[in-house]
């Protein structure tokens, strides 16, 4: 891949082992992430987004979560293969996750300046005053008032937004190269939403951070990503930049996601083309294509046995291209 | 003729106890002072971000809640007075649509069980009756008659709210009060759900009072709007209306906050600083001038805005830090 992308996932496959046996929840996807830039990706609940995210921090749930192939390149190394003890020094430091309830990211029973120093102390040589001092500085610029007062609060005495300013902090605290963004702003109000967004956006320009922001909202894609990915059941359906996935969607289910949406411009009380059926369960995963039962256009067996191949249909903008879901005359350009 | 529903200056305070001897030591406005009218057939959307009482004020007019002051009349009769025996009648027109699939139906008690209560309770029909409107009741809400055995875990989300809304018209009510009806539910599904609540509307001639944050929901669902701030109505009117002509401060700023679904069209967002004040012992005056430290804000202390009708069925609070110099104008001269 070329040379300007922070980190690249080539082929990932990770799997829980549950009772009911192996079950795949992220089945050989491929992406990068541009250096500088933010890469949305956008999928229902069950579609591997937040495993994914997971994964690139090991932290999958263990012992059932496993990475069971492919490679995860940040920087040179693999952070698949790595032992877990480098892995302990890049989260953190190289790479910052946001999580979406900030309630639970953050320790109630420990004031917030002193989680703050902690990841700084940990990752830096700096003094527990000097640690201080940066924190307060990362307080500031996350933009909470008070910030030295605040060192000395509890997550409990701080607003929803407060607290995800504090968590944006806490990841922010080593200059992190990569952030990770999971759902950031799901569990907050739209006014708090536009907020906490807008300091990311800022944040970006000033650290030149690359963004992962993982959203169910296509609104915050749009608004925010410069690339996007659409997963669905365990694969990325297609991935383009934004402007050209919202103007020329090419699979049937991002497609039909885009319409499913009230929009502010949708004509009031008329039906929406909805999507029928439900987002299948990992159990019932087939190889082929997935999307193809909800599609509402015809397909045979073999379409739901023969994996489609994920190519590059015009320069950047790839789609997994299924006999079923992607339109003939595309196929047929490539 | 009266109007369906009528809500007069609710109010609906909890008191705030605290101290050895929990004295009341204040009080949560959740509700303060609300007044609005549905009509037979219509939506009403309301909005408004978390904490600000759209929940309350939902559960108060369904009578789930005692209010402390005001009036809910239904088809011009008083029922916030009735004791809960003489309110029984009235109960059946007005039922409600939880936000929680999970938490609103009985997980001890089958499909069949949960939709024939309402019969039961009201005594209507023999117990074959029942069984065969339950069948009739699943049809309706596209779930097959063999559903009525199982019970709410084997369903998924999408299904679940859909016998929530079979549960709720069951005694073919006038008005239902849904409070975040989709919000729980992941986007494919959620269209589903807003196609049926349309199917029903029309098909029964029901109206709505559909709570939600999601303004482009909401947009999609409602005839009229009223946004609500920190316990009040600051804005009420056409849905079209309020939403191209918004006259107040905050409903500006929310309906800025909508993240677009087109990249092309990256609005100028309003950013309003801080967060939502707490209910509990809330400011005196404009609430919103408070939040934004408006240099006007001292005036609304000795006089608090009032609603008042600026455009033909817009209604606005008029405060001089909300709204602009020509609806105080326009506010004084009526």
């Amino acid at each position: 891949m070329s040379h300007d992308s922070i980190l690249t996932i080539e082929n990932l496959t990770i799997g829980f082992d549950t009772e009911a046996g192996h079950l795949t929840a992220v089945d050989g996807i491929s992406l990068t992430v541009p250096r500088g830039k933010t890469l949305g990706i956008v999928g229902e609940s069950g579609s591997g987004k937040s495993v994914t995210a997971l994964s690139i921090m090991r932290l999958l749930p263990q012992p059932m979560g496993k990475i069971t192939g492919g490679s995860i390149c940040f920087e040179g190394r693999d952070l698949v293969k790595i032992l877990l003890e480098e892995m302990r020094k890049i989260r953190g430091s190289a790479i910052g996750m946001v999580f979406q309830e900030p309630m639970s990211a953050l320790n109630p029973v420990h004031k917030i300046g002193r989680q703050i120093t902690e990841s700084i102390r940990l990752h830096t040589t700096l003094s527990q005053t000097e640690a201080n001092q940066r924190a307060i500085a990362l307080l500031q610029k996350v933009g909470i008032p008070a910030a030295e007062t605040r060192m000395q609060s509890y997550p409990h005495q701080l607003s929803g937004g407060m607290r995800q300013r504090v968590v944006i902090a806490m990841a922010l605290a080593c200059n992190p190269k990569l952030l990770i963004c999971d759902e950031p702003t799901t569990a907050l109000d739209v006014t708090i939403q536009a907020q906490i967004l807008e300091l990311l956006k800022s944040l970006q320009a000033e650290f030149r951070m690359s963004i992962i922001l993982i959203t169910h909202d296509l609104g915050v894609i749009a608004e925010n990503c410069d690339e996007v990915a659409v997963m669905y059941a365990g694969r990325i359906v297609e991935k383009t930049d934004a402007k050209t996935l919202f103007a020329r969607p090419l699979h049937a289910y991002t497609q039909a996601l885009l319409q499913a949406i009230p929009s502010l411009d949708s004509t009031p009380k008329t039906r929406l083309p909805a999507i029928e059926g439900m987002v299948p369960g990992l159990a019932e995963l087939k190889p082929g294509c997935r999307f193809a039962p909800r599609s509402g256009r015809p397909y045979t067996e073999e379409d739901l046995m023969i994996r489609p191949p994920y190519v590059e249909i015009e320069p950047g903008h790839w789609v997994e291209n299924s006999r079923v879901c992607v339109g003939t005359e595309i196929r047929n350009v490539k | 003729m009266p109007p369906l529903l009528e809500v007069k200056n609710l109010r609906m305070h909890f008191p705030v106890r605290g101290g050895v001897f929990s004295r009341i030591k204040g009080w949560c406005k959740s509700v303060d002072e609300v007044s609005l009218t549905v009509k037979a057939g219509e939506t009403l959307g309301l909005v408004g971000e978390s904490g600000c009482g759209k929940s309350t004020l939902g559960k108060t007019i369904a009578g789930l809640y005692t209010p402390t002051k005001g009036n809910v009349f239904i088809d011009g009769t008083e029922v916030s007075l009735l004791s809960n025996r003489q309110r029984l009648p009235w109960r059946k027109h007005l039922q409600m649509i939880f936000q929680d699939p999970v938490e609103s139906l009985n997980q001890r008690h089958s499909i069949g069980e949960i939709l024939s209560e309402p019969f039961i309770i009201h005594g209507i029909g023999t117990k074959a009756d029942r069984t065969r409107w339950v069948k009739e009741l699943l049809g309706k809400v596209g779930l097959p008659p063999e559903a009525a055995d199982r019970f709410p875990f084997e369903f998924s989300g999408g299904q679940r709210q859909r016998i929530g809304i079979a549960r709720a018209i069951a005694l073919k009510p006038r008005l239902i009060i849904c409070d975040e009806p989709v919000s729980a539910l992941d986007v494919s599904i959620q269209g589903q759900v807003l196609n049926l609540m349309l199917d029903l509307q029309r098909e029964m001639g029901l109206a709505y009072i559909f709570i939600a944050h999601d303004l482009a929901v909401v947009k999609h669902v409602s005839d009229r709007v009223a946004v609500m701030y920190l316990g009040k109505i600051i804005e009420q009117g056409p849905m079209e209306e309020v939403y191209r002509n918004p006259l107040h401060a905050y409903t500006k700023a929310l309906i800025s906050a909508i993240p677009q679904h087109t990249p092309d069209k990256r609005r100028k967002r309003i950013l309003i600083p801080g967060d939502v004040p707490s209910p509990i012992n809330p400011p005196a005056g404009c609430a919103f001038g408070h939040r934004t430290k408006h240099p006007r804000y001292a005036e609304t202390i000795d006089h608090p805005p009032q609603l008042h009708e600026v455009l033909p069925g817009h209604w606005v609070a008029c405060s001089p830090c909300c709204v602009e110099e020509w609806v105080m104008e326009k506010a004084k001269d009526r």
